[in-house]
């Protein structure tokens, strides 16, 4: 049977349809401020329907590639295509694209509907339809309650649901969302989440979204674009993007990573030897093929390292001894942190899937780390 | 003992405007408003009646009957004075209408400028100040007199071959107005603007708004209070100037402040000055507490 990356099985993959036609294209796109190089020779591909993340340290370059798409910057050179159309000179106010401003943007000195008709009214649309739009868009994100309030006579999360009803107010082709969760607390965020992917399937419409909160990336994208200087790093699902990471940056950017550094000792049927530094012979799963001798390093999550007293039977590959320094327990899951022999700490975590464990690990104690061959990726340096 | 300290500087913190405004504007407004009540004798003071304390409170209240309200009545039978009031109400309305339209784009211009230039250019806002007013009105003329800095330039680049005639007339006024209060109009929309957040400009535009549209639908509504604390700061003062009619305007100008000065020393008359500064006031203060009233009462609906 033929193994998927991660649990989710799509039917959603325009990306792995060579036949398909991209819907917004960056072409070598790069933009400078003064000296400084926000985005740099960047090329992209969103299709139709997705919800893609671009995803980043703040300075990135996420912003700015938003900013180029919705107009209110001019690339250096490079070009964007939406849907067909070289953006090129097309300035915001004529794109088929509206975007939901980070600080919501909200006008203070309107009520909620006339915010949300704002745009309606620009357009000339007749005074029924606008009446009708607002009122199916106050339906929407359930505040047919609040519509004529004042900005400033909402919370936080009302406000965002305002901002979001309103630049889907014009049926844009494409939805930008600057960090549409970043002011709401944690719990709300998580629910905000799944309401934006409901609303995104409903309306069937393109979501670009930048976050600089991987699991606000994980959780709600159907691809993540990881940003770095201006580049981008990997452009691949969330599932792709955690457990098949391109580069030691996107392994360590995304989720918890364990880093064994080391050099390449043979190449046999898909699978790579490393000798690492601290004196663990490792072998991987790796469709790549190394030369001999290259540095490199094994990448492996902490969910994916066993914990035992007794060694395991293909010790000592993948497998080394150390002494439990450090215990975190966090309710759904407990992390050690183990000190191997050469002083390297490994992340280990184990899901609490029982309530009460007879004679649990505890600190100091002398423990075997261990891993399967399909544990982790090998990385080059 | 430090609580009670506490509470009781507290309550001097409310008490200090509160006190400000008892002893420099109602107790000088009672004392005007008495005066306007009173008849003009040739004495010192020159009205009467002059209470004194000798006489006890009887005394006072038998002299409270001198009171009477013959000075406004006599405010309306003489048309100079209602000429006066219009005429200096539509020169202080023509001057902040031109102030703000001078005084606006300053202020946007300003609140654009990029932040570390911001600074200087409140304080050449501010500069003028350091002179003082009557010379910087006194400038005014050699300026626009008729063989002043203006015609000379004007005629020396030849787009005129005979003086322009502005000093003494009444367009001499609104140079100077919007000159001296132009600051007043400038730092209050400055300020509406400058705090005013950028991305909602981007969001208007975002929603199909051309840079025009999106000033008038967003940037001007948001920076009203801005405009009508400005527009105040210059009527309010504009209404009764003195100074500047005097100096820049003809004999023809009828402004109440020149009238008010006439009557105070010229005539002697402080009674009838009384009663004109004391209507004045009331043409100033009705209209805005009754705006006021209007403005809350909307901020109120909207919750």
């Amino acid at each position: 049977m033929m193994k998927s990356l991660g649990s989710i099985r799509r039917s959603f993959a325009p990306w792995a349809d060579p036949a398909s036609k991209p819907f917004i294209s960056f072409r070598n796109v790069t933009k400078k401020f003064g000296e400084f190089i926000a985005v740099d020779d960047l090329s992209l591909d969103v299709y139709t329907r997705e919800f893609f993340a671009l995803l980043g340290a703040s300075g990135c370059g996420k912003s700015t590639l938003l900013r180029m798409l919705a107009g209110f910057e001019q690339p250096t050179s490079g070009e964007i295509i939406l849907d067909g159309q070289n953006l090129a000179g097309i300035p915001p106010y004529r794109r088929p694209v509206n975007m939901m401003f980070q600080s919501y943007a909200l006008f203070p000195h309107m009520t909620v509907e006339n915010n949300i008709a704002f745009g309606l009214k620009q357009d000339g649309m007749p005074k029924a339809d606008i009446a009708e739009r607002v009122a199916q868009m106050l339906k929407l994100v359930k505040l047919e309650k609040f519509a004529r309030r004042k900005p400033h006579q909402l919370s936080g999360g009302q406000r965002q649901r305002v901002a979001l009803a309103r630049s889907l107010a014009k049926r844009p082709k494409v939805l930008l969302l600057d960090e549409p969760l970043g002011a709401l607390d944690k719990k709300l965020r998580e629910e905000t989440q799944f309401e934006l992917m409901d609303l995104q399937q409903q309306l069937g419409l393109t979501f670009v979204v930048v976050t600089h909160d991987q699991e606000e990336a994980m959780t709600m994208a159907d691809r993540i674009a990881v940003m770095s200087h201006g580049k981008v790093i990997q452009v691949a699902t969330p599932a792709e993007i955690y457990e098949a990471p391109n580069s030691r940056f996107v392994a360590d950017f995304i989720g918890d990573v364990n880093l064994f550094d080391g050099t390449v000792a043979s190449n046999e049927n898909g699978s790579v030897r490393l000798e690492t530094t601290g004196g663990i012979p490792i072998r991987l799963a790796s469709p790549e093929r190394f030369a001999n001798g290259a540095k490199a390093a094994a990448a492996i999550r902490p969910e994916k390292i066993r914990i035992s007293r007794q060694p395991p039977a293909h010790a000592p590959i993948n497998a080394a001894e150390g002494e439990i320094w450090d215990i975190g327990y966090l309710g759904d899951m407990t992390v050690f942190h183990v000190r191997l022999k050469d002083g390297k700490v490994v992340k280990a975590s184990s899901l609490n899937a029982v309530r009460a464990v007879e004679d649990p690990l505890g600190y100091d104690q002398q423990v075997w780390i261990s891993f399967g061959e399909d544990a982790g990726v090998v990385l080059k340096d | 003992m430090a609580k009670l300290a506490s509470a009781l500087v507290s309550r001097l913190v409310i008490i200090i405007p509160y006190a400000w405004l008892l002893f420099f504007f109602l107790i000088p407004f009672f004392i005007v408003f008495r005066i306007s009540l009173s008849q003009t004798t040739v004495a010192m003071p020159p009205y009467t009646p002059v209470f004194d304390l000798a006489g006890g409170l009887a005394g006072i209240l038998d002299k409270m009957r001198g009171f009477s309200m013959d000075n406004y009545v006599w405010l309306t039978e003489d048309v100079l004075y209602f000429n006066a009031y219009v005429s200096s109400v539509i020169i202080a309305t023509v001057s902040t209408l031109l102030t703000l339209l001078i005084g606006y784009p300053i202020a946007y211009g300003m609140a654009r400028a990029p932040r570390s230039l911001r600074p200087m250019l409140l304080m050449l806002v501010i500069l003028p100040f350091w002179t003082s007013f009557l010379i910087r009105v006194y400038a005014w003329i050699a300026i626009l007199k008729p063989e002043g800095l203006l015609n000379q330039l004007l005629i020396t680049i030849g787009l005129i071959d005979q003086p322009l005639i502005i000093l003494n007339t009444n367009s001499a006024i609104y140079i100077g107005i919007v000159y001296s209060y132009l600051p007043f109009m400038v730092l209050p929309i400055y300020s509406a603007l400058e705090k005013m957040d950028h991305s909602l400009i981007e969001a208007a535009q975002d929603l199909g708004c051309p840079p025009v549209v999106a000033f008038w639908r967003v940037t001007f509504p948001l920076s009203l209070p801005g405009v009508i604390a400005g527009s105040l700061l210059v009527f309010i003062p504009a209404v009764g100037e003195f100074v500047i009619p005097d100096l820049l305007g003809g004999s023809e100008t009828l402004m109440i402040g020149k009238t008010l000065w006439n009557e105070f020393n010229a005539n002697r008359d402080w009674p009838v000055s009384s009663a004109v500064a004391t209507i004045l006031l009331l043409i100033l203060v009705l209209p805005i507490v009754y705006f006021q009233n209007i403005q809350t009462k909307a901020e109120n609906e909207g919750r």
